[in-house]
């Protein structure tokens, strides 16, 4: 086994006993650590493999939230069944936001996403279609059950969460070696060449935004089960640039910066609390700094290394 | 129609100062290609040193209404260029040579960075501008009064706009900027130092918002360590509906968005009243990405 792997697996034994000798509090950090995990890994897909910039993901998580919210309080359907279906609502309007704006250069993709997000935001604040209970949100969600066993306490959901954590990096590792991932870094890298290449780049940017949007709802759908109550304000822009900066610190592209970018900027101000009030200037502070000295964040993603074959005796290798 | 006339005159005053904003980030988009996303808290952090400098020196008490706030005006631009051209030396200087959205990266920090010390220096609470400095008064324009601030804050940006298309349009160093607006590399060639050419550009932009800021508290009479990041959308929009890199466009598009924005809070709902600036925003971006006056921002494929 290579070191990495060795070391990839101690972590996840680590986190995987943890909660036995936490409190109910530090639990709850690492379920709020867990679900900007998954948000800034699905957020990555579109920032750091496609290159594309969003900061207006909270929208499809709030999108995501509100769907388990209102489905589960008015119709009575259990939380968790309703994983697909917050995927699907926060897919498709991805899929109709995107569409006319994909094209779009780099920094004014960044703009348009920002006021999707803010307009979204206020839409939810106005009662839209009178169902999202305006500024007070909806409260009253039911607690999931797994097979009939219902989950309360914050050691239960860690497991949940993390459980959610484990799955969406099996699939995105995976993702990241597939035809697909290959076609977005490629088109990330040099969007003509890409084109060139028989890439239709507008396909796999317009794909990549509404998969990683559709999961950003599942973890909306997560994250309404945990607190039974939501509210406009757990969806606003601060929560897409928290997302981005810790795709952006951790190093955009890789798994493993951004689950360490998670536990730095979700997990350092809980251990810091009296500076909590300073932790967006330093994040803001540490942009500046990681563009100009390390612009690839601090566990850079490792491309791929394909041996070559061996020609003869002391050639070859690596 | 009475209605109609004072939510138009209110766009006009707020239209304005979107403009100036607007200024701001079409000079760096025009030299520099950037959106300088710090923009709008420099707009901030010239309402909050507008206020400092005028409860602690009471420049109105000592010279008049009048004469103290373009007294109080002038010294918040001057420092609010300062930290313009601070923040281009070292948030933005060392990225010339790197990949663009480096440079995003970049602002979208030095934005969080200034945000958030404004809010540790002054606090996260909303601060009152005093409200005696200029007089309460109404001025009968054809008959409809119209509040004097109102007036005043047009005409301070008109004047502003104007000295600031002039001085681009009629003198050498005006001159350098556009040089160095078509081709960084040609106007390297003729002599023109394009850093110190991107360092004026990062004082004049900042100190018109900064001038911006100061209008803001005066008009509403209090600010917020957050309200830069709306002012700062909404003036880029501004500034995208006029074409970015154009400065006559930002002027334009800044007074239109104004007028828009003030009409759709009076007659389709004042609760959606910054969703309609986004809308705004996104609408042009699809359809017209050029904006009305030019420059283009899609994707060549």
């Amino acid at each position: 086994m290579a070191p990495r792997n060795i070391i990839y697996s101690v972590v996840a034994v680590i986190l995987a006993v943890l909660p036995v000798f936490l409190n109910a509090y530090w639990v709850d950090v690492l379920n709020s650590i867990g679900i900007y995990a998954i948000l800034a890994l699905s957020l990555n897909l579109i920032v750091g493999h496609a290159g594309l910039f969003n900061l207006g993901h909270a929208a499809f998580y709030a999108i995501g939230a509100y769907t388990a919210a209102i489905m589960n309080t008015q119709f009575a359907i259990p939380v968790l069944w309703l994983l697909p279906l917050c995927a699907f609502t926060a897919g498709l309007f991805a899929l109709l936001v995107a569409r006319p704006i994909i094209h779009l250069r780099g920094d004014y993709l960044c703009i348009v996403t920002i006021g999707v997000g803010e307009i979204v935001r206020i839409a939810l604040i106005n009662n839209v279609f009178g169902i999202t209970g305006g500024a007070n949100g909806i409260f009253g969600i039911a607690r999931p059950s797994v097979v009939g066993y219902v989950i309360r306490t914050p050691h239960q959901f860690f497991y949940l969460i993390w459980a959610f954590a484990a799955v969406t990096i099996l699939l995105f590792h995976l993702l990241e070696y597939s035809r697909f991932g290959r076609a977005l870094n490629y088109l990330r890298e040099d969007e003509v060449a890409a084109e060139g290449n028989g890439i239709n780049t507008a396909h796999y940017k317009l794909a990549c935004f509404v998969v990683g949007a559709a999961w950003a709802g599942m973890v909306g759908n997560l994250y309404a089960a945990k607190m039974t109550i939501i509210s406009p304000e757990s969806f606003s822009f601060w929560e897409s640039v928290l997302m981005f900066v810790i795709v952006i610190l951790g190093g955009s592209g890789s798994i493993p910066g951004v689950l360490l970018g998670a536990f730095l900027a979700v997990g350092l101000p809980e251990l810091f609390r009296e500076f909590a009030n300073a932790r967006m200037l330093f994040f803001g502070a540490a942009m500046v700094a990681m563009m100009i000295f390390r612009t690839e964040g601090i566990l850079p993603h490792q491309p791929r290394a394909y041996k070559l074959a061996k020609f003869g005796e002391g050639e070859g290798g690596q | 129609m009475e209605q109609f006339f004072q939510q138009l005159t209110n766009g006009l005053a707020v239209g304005s100062i979107y403009a100036l904003i607007a200024l701001g980030y079409t000079m760096v988009y025009g030299v520099l290609k950037l959106i300088n996303f710090a923009h709008g808290d420099l707009f901030t952090i010239g309402a909050y040193l507008g206020l400092t400098v005028l409860t602690s020196l009471a420049l109105t008490g000592h010279l008049g209404p009048f004469l103290g706030v373009s007294v109080l005006a002038l010294m918040v631009m001057g420092l609010v260029a300062l930290v313009g051209a601070l923040l281009d030396r070292l948030a933005y200087r060392p990225l010339r040579e790197s990949p663009r959205l480096s440079a995003v990266v970049s602002a979208l920090g030095a934005s969080i960075f200034l945000q958030n010390g404004v809010m540790l220096i002054y606090g996260a609470r909303f601060q009152v501008y005093p409200q005696d400095i200029l007089p309460k008064m109404a001025i009968n324009l054809f008959g409809l009064y119209v509040p004097l601030i109102r007036i005043l804050v047009l005409v301070a940006s008109v004047v502003m706009m104007v000295a600031l298309y002039l001085f681009i349009q009629k003198t050498r160093i005006g001159t350098a900027i556009r040089a160095a607006a078509i081709d960084q590399g040609a106007a390297r060639l003729m002599g023109i130092d394009v850093n110190r050419v991107i360092l004026l550009v990062f004082m004049l932009g900042p100190a018109l918002g900064g001038a911006a800021g100061l209008m803001v508290g005066l008009y509403y009479g209090q600010i917020n360590f957050t309200m830069g990041w709306m002012y700062g959308l909404k003036a880029f929009t501004a500034a995208i509906l006029g074409g970015i890199g154009n400065i006559p466009g930002a002027m334009v598009g800044g007074i239109l968005l104004g007028i828009i924005e003030a009409m759709g809070a009076a007659y389709i709902s004042i609760a959606w009243k910054d969703a309609i600036a986004f809308m705004v925003l996104i609408l042009i971006l699809i359809l017209r990405p050029t904006g009305l006056l030019g420059e283009r921002v899609a994707e060549k494929v």
